[in-house]
């Protein structure tokens, strides 16, 4: 798992698509930054990280559409089958390279709160916790869709058609409550409004820190793993 | 060290693999034969967990592949038919991380200096996989089933891409290996498996046609019995001639070249007429300007393995 989890980070960056990444997300968040904290003279940043999540939908395709395709396509994946590690390792490998890039896109947030903790006037504070809420709440939402994104890309070998679908069913998951909002039966209603990625996510951002979330996130990302772990087992058998 | 027993594999309706068993002791080299889509890279495939069987078993030093995969794997050093190169990576970096892939208790870097000298890749070591030739990307597929010195090599046509001199190379060094490793190799080329193989298996059509040592093999398929010579003189008298020696079956003249003309003379299996037939055309006055084994290629192979010997042999190698 070793092994594969450094691979995948040096892939990241020998290939544009880490940098194009990290380049996106940090100009989309230094605009929202600058319109909804900067501009307002808030030390509210929940603007930001609501607005995080709708860019999130089209760039964590870009960041997971190679990873398991690239090796089917190039036959790669030979040598990682044939090597003594568990079809898991190699999923949770890939998982944590992408990770670890989401990761440093996040980042990027605290530097935000930083500089408005720096500019903030004595009384009108930044409230750490919230902000850390925020972060949190926004790397478990950007792990569930990367695991999203894996699966996906376990699919097909072709890079843009995992693009695609993993462009699709993250907008379908977050979207599950508006499609929900659209059937008359209330025990539907909830059952999609609180499988929806959007409105849990939602929770985040108002400051509210809820346990289920995290632990919706959680859950979806290992079952999202699972399938792909299954997707790999399968292919054996076929 | 490899045991095999009724492994299949099918697709669908389609059997690609169909109940093959053969073993493979310790420092052995053994051959697959077959034209392709025999089934070799598919048997190859199984063997090393990249695909499952669908009924059968096989064992890598005594451990079932399905059964404990990981165990079974670390024993296995496979070069499969496309090497599986990540092509942005150098030399390198690469051969790092199959080293680390294969969590591999060996010295770092002396043993992957050791198999760059073997496999001859020092002087690409630090260059970017994708701009080697292809000659260069197969060595390196080579060398990374060499990483952790697994027990078992599985290479599966190892010499496709190399140039003659290479190819000798490969060959020599596959020899060298075979003494202390036990090796399968695939080839569709006769004369590869012959040169490398101490036992050969032929495949086709997923089946095993014919299992046996080099010697025997080679023996039986290449055997004195057909000849081919090239005679000069009126052909209708050298063919009656000929077929005037002992043992003689058939004569068939097949070309015609500078005024001579070539045939193919088959003889009773284990029977020598080259003498006789040097005599009686001596006796004649026509000139044998060539006389050789006729090489069976592999169409005829199959064809003879699978239909018997009284199916004869297809003309295709003679026609070249």
């Amino acid at each position: 798992m070793g092994a594969i989890f450094r691979r995948e980070v040096l892939s990241y960056f020998t290939s544009p698509i880490g940098y194009i990444f990290l380049a996106a997300f940090y100009a989309f968040s230094a605009v929202f930054f600058t319109n909804s904290s900067l501009m307002n003279g808030s030390t509210e940043m929940t603007g930001m990280f609501g607005q995080l999540m709708i860019i999130l939908v089209v760039l964590i395709p870009i960041l997971t559409m190679r990873t398991m395709s690239e090796d089917k396509k190039t036959k790669t994946d030979q040598c990682l089958l044939t090597a003594p590690v568990s079809l898991g390792g190699i999923v949770a490998g890939k998982f944590l390279a992408a990770l670890l890039v989401f990761t440093c896109a996040v980042a990027v947030t605290v530097v935000y709160a930083i500089i408005i903790a720096g500019f903030a006037k004595t009384g009108a504070g930044v409230d750490w916790l919230v902000i850390i809420g925020n972060v949190v709440g926004l790397e478990l939402f950007g792990a569930s869709f990367i695991a999203v994104g894996i699966f996906c890309s376990s699919l097909t070998e072709n890079q843009v058609v995992a693009a695609v679908i993993s462009f699709i069913s993250i907008l379908a998951l977050s979207m599950l409550s508006i499609v929900g909002g659209l059937i008359s039966w209330e025990p539907a209603q909830e059952l999609l409004a609180s499988l929806s990625f959007y409105e849990r996510y939602s929770g985040f951002t108002y400051g509210m820190f809820d346990l289920s979330n995290v632990l919706f996130f959680i859950s979806a990302s290992v079952i999202f793993l699972f399938f792909t772990v299954r997707v790999l087992e399968k292919r054996r058998w076929s | 060290m490899i045991e095999v027993s009724e492994l299949s594999k099918h697709y669908g309706d389609k059997k690609a693999v169909d109940g093959i068993s053969f073993t493979a002791n310790d420092g052995e080299i053994l051959g697959f034969l077959g034209p392709n889509g025999a089934g070799k890279s598919t048997t190859m495939n199984m063997l090393t967990g990249y695909i499952s069987s669908t009924s059968g078993k096989a064992l890598i030093d005594g451990v079932d592949i399905l059964e404990e995969p990981i165990k079974a794997k670390k024993n296995i050093g496979y070069l499969p038919e496309l090497p599986p190169l990540y092509m942005d990576m150098t030399v390198k970096e690469y051969l790092n991380f199959i080293y680390d892939l294969k969590k591999c208790k060996l010295p770092r870097v002396s043993h992957l200096k050791d198999i760059c000298g073997l496999v001859k890749i020092d002087h690409v070591y630090d260059r970017v996989i994708k701009n080697l030739s292809k000659g260069y990307k197969q060595r390196v597929g080579l060398a990374q089933a060499l990483v952790g010195n697994p027990p078992v090599l599985i290479l599966d046509e190892p010499t496709v891409g190399l140039d003659p001199k290479q190819i000798i190379e490969i060959r020599t060094l596959i020899k060298k290996l075979g003494k202390n490793h036990t090796v399968i190799l695939s080839s569709h080329i006769l004369s590869e498996v012959q040169a490398v193989c101490d036992k050969i298996i032929v495949i086709n059509e997923g089946k095993i046609v014919a299992d046996d040592t080099e010697t025997a093999l080679s023996d039986k398929l290449t055997g004195a019995h057909i000849l081919t010579a090239l005679i000069e003189g009126d052909p209708e008298r050298i063919a009656r001639e000929v077929l005037a020696v002992e043992g003689v079956e058939l004569c068939k003249q097949i070309n015609e070249r500078d005024g001579a003309y070539e045939f193919r003379i088959e003889s009773e299996e284990g029977t020598d007429i080259r003498r006789e037939l040097f005599r009686a055309m001596a006796a004649i006055d026509c000139p044998i300007l060539e006389l050789k084994n006729a090489e069976m290629s592999l169409e005829d192979i199959f064809l003879k393995l699978t239909m018997g010997d009284a199916a004869g042999v297809s003309d295709k190698k003679e026609e070249k």
